[in-house]
């Protein structure tokens, strides 16, 4: 078992927890993922990791419900646990590779979208310990949904916040955000990082792209064991086919398929949709979620 | 009574077991026991034993069975074996123990694996542990993995003293017993977990979701938490695809992913959280004992199932009782097909399969003709679920992190096969992870072997 020693709703409907997980934290770095279970008889749910503290073997994780297994994760309070935690998962973020000297020649920027803005969060910090300053863009739907403001400003070189409605910060989606920066105010970038829902990583990776600006995404497809086994993570690459789970999360952002990508994920999302709409209905389910009879 | 003929072992009807994951076969009685057992002739020199992976004493164990003294049977086999009840049920027991067989010249084999079934699992339900008496050693040995490798040499190392640890990546023990074959071929709660929980028994620790290479690596095991000797029984995990167009479609699995879902997510109850894609019509791509799996798993999940394979029938890598039980069942087998693409809608979701007829030529290295294509007789078959049953191979991420680990071309570690001695001193490697994927049965001939030579190396 897996103690919960902080569970938190950061916003409506996006959770933040620090679990006791101690190998996982032993050797985590910035960019990997974990996998928990709630009960014996869970969904394997992988998660990106947040934040981790290596003294007191805990690691944090940020998640948002979007299916009936995390609407159960979410249920879970201080003092609880969660049945299993399995990681570090993944490759670590290409940054991690890199000498201080090699970090402080270049100029990157992370654009996080959403709950995305949670595992943009450790690559930023671990720059910032480095003494290296990275621009970052924190998008929102709204106001009420950003996460992680304050902890996001205390790491990041310049922190610029947009709000698609404009509610707060800067007005628009991020895209607009790297534009500007770029065009209007003359930044410099060597290198992109972002992180957020398939459709933001597909948008911003088309405006790096027309300005030539490098740029890795973070994948999370639905997997099953996470270590390679099952091959539900498939993904394609330029051209190759690679496995999210072990050859990523991290991939070169100007070769990914997402349009396959946000496909595969349509498969997952209809099958745990389902089993979401009938948690939440019970016995008054009767096809409403378009898959059964 | 026929002596030529084994005592038949009762089976589910097949057109029932098409619908439901109950164990196809039901195995015997004490009194169906005994009488099989009175076939057995007690060959002096007994080639059964020869045939058997982890040397068995086969005549002695069927001679107890004879007396009515099951336990002391139970208690023969469990020397030389710490998972009876599962080989009973997965051993290719016609190529092995059964095939060397003296009454097999002139008749039928004893049934050693249905009498293995029968005396494992009447110990389970009248709670018959393996004894146990060895002097303790103060050395601590860790082992990789708990499916049949990592099982059997860590349930041989705690006979003999060691304090043994399991390392388990999955949340759950037990490795492809597990993960991969079938509630129906193996019960997990009856069977499996039983003889997980004997192991235990016998002292050893299982730790569930490890990573080895990810949350510790082979070298924190040996410099920092204590252990003198390592066993790498990891497997082979990663699934192999065919490379053809349309496999990243909706619809397409591998058979690890399939069968996992299936029994691991135990996603073929209604009430598991973990989805599982229930097709209409499904093509399993490969002729082996997991194509095999994958098929009637999805036949019982209320699916049309074809198996598609490029050779004839005679070639199926399957055991011949997998086969028997999957045409019994309404399996259909497309044989002499290869498929060349996976057609999939404007959605991105499979909706065919494009195959192409083959004949046999030449016999290739393996020994096998050699399938040709047919010129011209690409046909379609019309399904929106696709298996890809083409084989597994050894997962890199320990070789990848453990330096000194030495591997071949095929990403297997070396390792002797007498010692299962590696590259690395105190690391010692056995089953898939060694071999390629190949039987339950091997992987615990090598897991025993391994705790030999763990055993004579921590001796020195």
């Amino acid at each position: 078992m897996y103690k919960i020693l902080k569970a938190e709703e950061l916003t409506a409907n996006i959770f933040l927890m620090v679990v006791e997980a101690k190998r996982v934290a032993k050797h985590c770095l910035p960019g990997q993922f974990l996998i928990v279970r709630t009960d014996a008889d869970s969904e394997r749910i992988p998660l990106t990791i947040c934040d981790y503290d290596r003294e007191n073997g805990t690691v944090t994780i940020v998640f948002q419900i979007v299916g009936g297994s995390t609407v159960e994760m979410s249920k879970l309070k201080t003092g609880d646990s969660f049945h299993d935690v399995v990681g570090p998962l993944g490759c670590p973020s290409e940054l991690c590779e890199k000498t201080k000297e090699e970090l402080d020649s270049m100029n990157i920027l992370f654009v996080a979208g959403g709950v995305g803005t949670a595992p943009v969060y450790p690559q930023v910090k671990y720059l910032h310990e480095l003494g290296v300053k990275a621009d970052v863009i924190v998008g929102a739907k709204t106001k009420d949904l950003l996460i992680l403001e304050k902890e996001m400003d205390a790491v990041a070189g310049n922190l610029y916040v947009t709000t698609d409605d404009g509610s707060y910060g800067r007005s628009g989606m991020v895209t607009k955000t790297i534009e500007d920066l770029v065009k209007e105010e003359g930044k410099k970038y060597d290198l992109c990082v972002a992180i957020g829902p398939m459709i933001m990583m597909k948008f911003v990776c088309k405006m790096t792209e027309s300005l030539s600006i490098p740029t890795i995404v973070s994948l999370n497809p639905i997997m099953v064991d996470g270590t390679g086994m099952c091959g539900a993570c498939r993904v394609t690459v330029g051209d190759e086919i690679k496995f999210a789970c072990v050859d990523g999360p991290e991939f070169d952002g100007h070769k990914v398929d997402f349009d396959e990508a946000m496909k595969r994920q349509q498969l997952y999302k209809t099958e745990e949709g389902r089993a979401f709409l009938k948690a939440k209905e019970g016995d008054s389910h009767h096809g409403g979620c378009g898959n059964c009879n | 009574m026929d002596v030529l003929k084994k005592v038949p072992v009762r089976e589910q009807d097949a057109k029932e077991r098409a619908a439901n994951f109950e164990e196809v076969c039901l195995g015997y009685n004490l009194e169906e026991a005994k009488e099989e057992a009175a076939r057995c002739i007690n060959c002096k020199n007994a080639q059964c034993i020869k045939g058997c992976p982890v040397s068995i004493n086969i005549p002695g164990f069927i001679d107890k069975v004879k007396e009515g003294d099951i336990e002391a049977a139970y208690q023969i086999i469990s020397d030389a074996s710490a998972l009876p009840a599962i080989c009973g049920r997965v051993c290719p027991q016609e190529s092995q123990c059964e095939g060397k067989c003296i009454r097999g010249i002139k008749g039928e084999p004893i049934s050693i694996g249905k009498l293995e079934r029968f005396v494992a699992d009447w110990a389970g339900d009248n709670n018959i542990k393996p004894a146990v008496n060895a002097e303790k050693k103060n050395k601590k040995v860790a082992v990789i993995g708990s499916g049949p490798s990592g099982l059997t040499c860590a349930g041989d190392l705690a006979k003999m003293g060691y304090d043994v640890t399991i390392f388990e990546a999955l949340h759950e023990a037990g490795g492809v017993l597990v993960y991969g074959i079938p509630e129906f071929r193996l019960p997990k709660t009856k069977v499996v977990a039983k003889e997980i929980e004997n192991v235990k028994a016998l002292g050893v620790k299982i730790e569930t979701n490890v990573v080895v290479g990810k949350a510790v690596t082979i070298d924190e095991l040996l410099e920092e938490e204590g252990f003198s000797a390592v066993f790498i029984g990891s497997g082979a995990g990663l699934p192999k695809f065919m490379g053809i167009p349309g496999e990243t479609a909706n619809g397409v699995f591998s058979a690890n992913e399939y069968l996992t879902r299936s029994n691991l997510m135990k996603s073929f109850d209604e009430n598991s959280t973990t989805p599982i894609m229930r097709g209409k019509k499904v093509a399993v791509v490969g002729g082996g004992n997991v194509a095999m799996d994958a098929a009637r798993t999805a036949l019982r999940l209320g699916s049309e199932v074809h198996i598609i394979y490029r050779r004839s029938e005679e070639e199926l890598p399957a055991r011949v009782e997998e086969v028997h039980h999957a045409k019994e069942e309404g399996i259909i087998f497309d044989l002499l097909t290869n498929p060349v693409e996976i057609l999939k809608d404007e959605n991105g979701w499979v909706n065919g399969i494009k195959c192409i007829r083959m004949e046999l030529g030449e016999p290739d290295a393996s020994g096998r003709r050699r399938p040709v294509e047919v010129p011209g007789s690409e046909f379609v078959i019309d399904v929106d679920t696709v298996i890809m049953s083409l084989g597994t191979s050894p997962n890199p991420l320990i070789s990848s992190t453990t330096k000194g680990l030495e591997v071949n071309g095929h990403k297997c570690i070396i390792a002797s096969e007498d010692t299962g001695a590696t590259s690395k001193e105190g690391v010692y490697a056995g089953g898939d992870a060694v071999t390629g994927a190949a039987t339950v049965i091997l992987a615990m001939g090598a897991g025993k072997a391994a705790a030999k030579g763990i055993d004579e190396y921590l001796s020195k």
